[in-house]
């Protein structure tokens, strides 16, 4: 008898307790930075992109969901086709990790809600942005010793101008 | 067998190698760069360092090069030393010093030796704060691209392309930090062999062009063995592909014919599969204009085509045993035609013939290196088979072998048997009526006409068996020097006689044939080789059919109503008005082929065949040894095999109708070759030149694609989000997937890509010999269906000599003799549809006497009209030919064939 009395005391107490429950859609939960939701493909600083399709996001990926295809404009390395089937991703993470350039990023978006499964596979243009995500600075081509249009051999970082190969110096 | 201690394990090893080869075999994981099987040690790189003990006592030990040190018995070394471990550390740290920071954006990215080193050095963060040398890179053509930067100067690229393949256009510059590897100025690489570099270069400095433009990853790709299809000689290559298109071709090893290395035609001359001179769909002539229509369509043409009168089939040496098979079952021995006029065939049925009836040995490729004395007769091998060409320009090495051995000097000790090979004189006799890349290692070069070679030939094989035919009114000159080669080859312990139909010549062959079985009387080793044209021409000539004369009788006569044609082009067989007539002579044509070629517009039914990459099938190489390609692309519905729409069309005609009734019955390529194997008994051991479609490996498929492939669920989503199951391959023991076995041990007809854990790059291939540079774990690939004779050239059962010695050749008043200009790149039919080979290929010239170019431009009058060509003297060519190009200038171009030329001035080309 008395137990039962007290559960349902402390039952009726939880009606004058802080709500756990969030009021979703209308109110949105805090998520940070680095949750992993919806995958994007971002830009250098100067506005080209990232990906230089090096295929390492796409063999890191456990379920094989990422696939694309290498081409070439003046030196520098771009996917032809940047396909994800998001039916299929399961937000791990990995390609993130794997991506050497920060093109490939994760954000806390996770609405992604599709009553049909092929609207879930996402084109190169619908994953690319227009900005560098989270790491504002960072561009590769500045980094990497191959030259781009406005970026001559051997004005990397940390890189000599090239080797005069009619000098006899030593 | 010597037994040596690694790291306290005892392993068996060779004793005539070094310890790098020795660690390898043992499978123990030791880096190395500047090393090849084939090219020998020099100890550039230092990364190879262990760590050798004198004696059990010994514990301080001392630091060798692994690669310059031979193997000693009871050799006490340690990998895992840690000073000989922090000695490699310290080396690749200062190689990766000026690496740039490019691996995402390098094509050699996946399987890149240096890549594998680093990893297994454990050289994982950058401790140099300062700044990187850089280079500027050079065009080194449509072939291979370059990037300096990426360089670690294991000096492999110009020991190869110079010492090896013998080019002069690729060098070492500059000194110590700042050294370079590349041309003198930009420009592209003259060597037949410069896509190798591809494969020795151990970083991303030297990367393939074309496969660059199509890129993918070498672990994205699915792989399947296969066979070269742009020459006799039946090179093993690896075809890569994704996404059902066919992306690159890799060499593939085989110990007794290719090894290590594939000339460029083979490497890039693939291109035609993904050209848009592709057929995809069954086309129909509707009111002159050719309309695809659908498979069904195609076929009932078929069945009312054939229906009204007789059907003649027309097969191609270009195409697989299957193939040309499945038409012969189609059409009956009696109307079954090789596709090759009377002088092409019976230029490979003699070159047949004169195989089995040789005494001596018939060599590999592999074998032919090991040649002290080697005499081409006739034959511009470096242009008609490439890859046998640089077999002999090893051979030429053999005497400083042996000096070598004198001096007690490892063979692999490359520098040093090289320096000792600078003196030692050439065994190589060069006999050809135009310069071939072989004249600068040849102790004697010789220009004539293809029958004064052949006269000169006979004098040779008469000097050296007095049994066989002499040959009267030799001049002077040429006897003394048939008695001086005749001399070399007498003294030679392995002499190898080297000859093919390249000019059309019989006389050549039969003369090669008697010198090789006049050897063949004082030592068994003497060898004959004989190069054939295309890839399936010996299993044509096994097979038997009729020549294209015969068909065009027969059509004149109107007994033909269909003709079936499979991947021949005819216009490089017939001239033009032959065509024409044909074509006017025979209501029906089809044409089966991959590639819209100049006939097809004549075809009122073009069907679209697979190409070497999207089937599977069976060739003979000029050595008559059977080989199995496999299928890597699974292409879309109306494109099979060439035998499966023979057999669609069989199927669509009267059963009662048909030859050989199992034609319908068959499921796969292995019935096709049970068939094949009961009708043609020669041919019979073709059916195990590879393993069947049921073979497993613990129960298993194999797997054509590497563990890792990547992008399953998403590769075809924008199709239909709904997974597919891989394409069935019911004709091959691979599975198209990932899912199956794969093992250094499987049989060495079936590997399809090498790697091994930390093994990523080509070099992963030691882990799948038995022994490095012999022979495959898993045996061999392909079967020999020529076998050397048991017939002797011995007193009691003398060879029979060919007795027609031609007449020497008088040069004309009016006409010239035009000899064919047979190119790497230009000659061949499918790698000129090839974008990168059709880049490389120059334009047609006609080259004339360097005594006869009085201008610039001449006009060749051939029976098909005047080609109005620009000159180009030719050093030593005889007096009175012209060098034409062949199927550039005439597209059908026979031979031997007398035209006027005009515009040439007086005096000079004329006697």
């Amino acid at each position: 008898m008395f137990n039962t009395l007290r559960t349902l005391f402390l039952t009726a107490l939880h009606a004058f307790h802080r709500r756990a429950t969030v009021q979703y859609p209308e109110q949105q939960p805090y998520l940070p930075p680095r949750y992993r939701g919806r995958i994007i493909l971002s830009r250098d600083p100067d506005g080209e992109e990232r990906c230089v399709a090096c295929n390492l996001c796409a063999v890191a990926c456990p379920v094989d969901c990422i696939s694309l295809q290498k081409t070439e404009t003046d030196g520098r390395w771009r996917p032809e086709y940047f396909r994800i089937n998001f039916s299929r991703c399961i937000f791990c993470g990995f390609c993130e990790e794997a991506c050497p350039t920060y093109a490939i990023q994760l954000t806390p978006d996770f609405e992604m809600g599709e009553y049909a499964r092929p609207n879930l596979v996402y084109e190169k243009e619908d994953l690319l942005i227009s900005g560098t995500g989270k790491y504002p600075d960072y561009s590769f081509y500045n980094v990497t010793g191959i030259p781009i249009p406005g970026k001559e051999r051997g004005a990397s970082e940390r890189e000599r101008p090239p080797i005069d190969l009619h000098s006899l110096l030593p | 067998m010597t037994t040596i201690h690694i790291d306290g394990r005892d392993c068996q090893t060779r004793s005539d190698i070094n310890l790098l080869q020795a660690c390898l075999e043992a499978e123990a994981n030791l880096p190395y760069f500047c090393w090849h099987p084939e090219l020998g040690s020099v100890g550039a790189c230092r990364q190879c360092a262990v760590k050798q003990f004198s004696g059990p006592e010994d514990t301080k030990g001392r630091i060798v090069m692994a690669c310059m040190t031979p193997v000693s018995e009871n050799a006490i070394i340690s990998i895992d030393d840690p000073e000989a471990r922090d000695f490699r550390a310290g080396v690749i740290e200062w190689m990766m010093v000026n690496h740039p920071h490019d691996c995402p954006v390098c094509e050699e990215g996946g399987e890149c030796h240096l890549q594998d080193m680093t990893v297994m050095t454990g050289h994982n963060t950058r401790r140099y704060r300062f700044t990187k040398r850089t280079h500027r890179n050079q065009d080194l053509g449509p072939l291979v691209k370059h990037e300096m930067n990426r360089c670690i100067a294991c000096y492999r690229c110009v020991r190869f392309y110079r010492d090896y393949a013998g080019g002069d256009d690729l060098a070492a510059f500059a000194s110590h930090d700042n050294v370079y590897f590349g041309r003198a100025e930009d420009g592209t690489l003259q060597n037949a062999f410069s896509g190798n570099l591809v494969e020795i270069c151990p970083t991303g400095v030297f990367t393939d062009k074309p496969f660059s433009a199509s890129y993918t990853r070498k672990w994205d790709m699915r792989g399947a063995p296969s066979v070269c299809v742009h020459c006799a000689v039946g090179c093993n290559t690896i075809v890569n592909a994704r996404e059902e298109t066919l992306r690159r071709v890799l060499n593939r090893y085989n110990t007794d014919i290719n090894r290590y290395v594939l000339c460029d035609r083979g490497r890039f001359g693939h291109g035609f599969v993904n050209a848009p001179t592709r057929i995809r769909t069954p086309l129909r002539a509707i009111d002159g204009q050719q309309v695809p229509v659908p498979m069904a369509d195609a076929l009932t043409t078929f069945a009312r085509m054939a229906a009204k009168g007789r059907i003649a089939g027309i097969a191609s040496p270009r195409a697989a045993l299957e193939t040309c098979f499945s038409l012969h079952a189609l059409v009956g021995p009696e109307h079954f035609s090789t596709g090759q006029t009377q002088q092409e065939q019976g230029c490979t049925e003699l070159a047949h013939t004169l195989l089995t009836r040789h005494p001596g040995a018939l060599p590999t490729l592999h074998e032919m290196e090991s040649a002290d004395a080697v005499l081409v007769l006739g034959e511009d091998v470096c242009a008609t088979a490439p890859r046998l060409g640089l077999s002999l320009r090893q051979s030429v090495r053999q005497a400083s072998f042996h000096t070598a051995d004198n001096a007690r000097v490892p063979r692999w000790m490359d520098a040093a048997v090289r320096t000792l090979g600078s003196e030692c004189p050439s065994t190589l006799h060069v006999l050809t009526p135009a310069p071939t890349d072989l004249d600068s290692v040849a102790a004697e070069t010789f220009r004539a006409t293809p029958d004064d070679i052949a006269r000169l030939g006979f004098a040779i094989a008469h000097e050296i068996d007095p049994s066989a035919p002499p040959v009267t009114d030799l001049t002077p000159d040429d006897a003394a020097r048939a008695a001086r080669i005749a001399q070399a080859l007498k003294a030679a312990r392995k002499p190898l006689v080297v000859s093919g139909m390249q000019y059309g010549s019989p006389a050549l062959m039969q003369a090669a044939a008697s010198i090789a079985a006049a050897l063949a009387r004082a030592t068994s080793a003497a060898s004959l080789s004989l190069v054939l044209p295309e890839c399936n021409s010996m299993g044509l000539a096994m097979m038997g059919g009729l020549p294209l004369e015969t068909v065009m009788e027969r059509a004149r006569a109107g007994e033909i109503s269909t003709l079936v044609i499979v991947e021949n082009d005819l216009t490089r067989h017939l001239d033009p008005t032959d065509v024409a007539e044909l074509v006017a002579a025979v209501p029906n044509i089809v044409v089966l082929d991959h590639t819209m070629t100049p006939l097809c517009q004549h075809a009122s039914l073009v069907l679209p065949i697979a190409a070497f990459s999207e089937c599977s099938g069976t060739l003979v190489s000029q050595e008559g040894r059977a080989q199995r390609f496999f299928q890597a692309v699974f292409p879309p519905a109306p494109i099979q095999a060439g035998w499966r729409w023979i057999q669609a069309l069989a199927r669509s005609l009267d059963p009662s109708t048909l030859p050989i009734t199992g034609l319908i019955d068959w499921r796969d390529l292995d019935d096709v070759l049970a068939t094949l194997a009961t009708a043609f008994p020669d041919l019979a051991p073709a059916v195990m030149a590879a393993p069947e479609a049921d073979y497993r490996i613990h129960g298993e498929k194999l797997r054509s694609q590497t563990y890792r492939a990547s992008g399953r669920t998403v590769i075809r989503s924008f199709i239909s989000v709904r997974d597919q199951p891989p394409p069935a391959s019911p004709d091959t023991p691979f599975s198209s997937s990932m899912e199956g076995a794969y093992e250094p041990d499987m049989p060495g007809a079936l590997v399809p890509f090498y790697q091994t854990p930390a093994w990523n790059s080509v070099q992963a291939l030691n882990r799948f010999q038995s022994e490095i540079g012999g022979p495959m774990r898993g045996g061999p690939s392909g079967i020999r269906l020529l076998s050397p004779a048991e017939n002797q050239n011995t007193e009691a059962q003398p060879y029979p000599y060919a007795t027609d010695i031609p007449a020497p050749y008088v040069p004309q008043a009016d006409t010239v003799l035009v000899l064919p200009d047979t190119r790497l790149f230009g000659s061949e039919e499918l790698s000129m549809f090839s974008p990168p080979i059709m880049a490389r290929s120059s334009a047609p010239t006609l080259g004339l006497p360097a005594s006869a170019t009085g201008s610039d431009r001449m006009v060749l009058h051939l029976e098909d009209g005047p080609h109005d060509l620009p000159v180009e003297p030719v050093p030593g060519l005889p007096e009175g030919t012209v060098l034409c190009p062949t199927h550039r200038v005439a597209r059908a171009f026979r031979f031997p064939r007398m035209a006027r030329l005009e515009g040439l001035t007086d005096g000079g080309e004329r006697p």
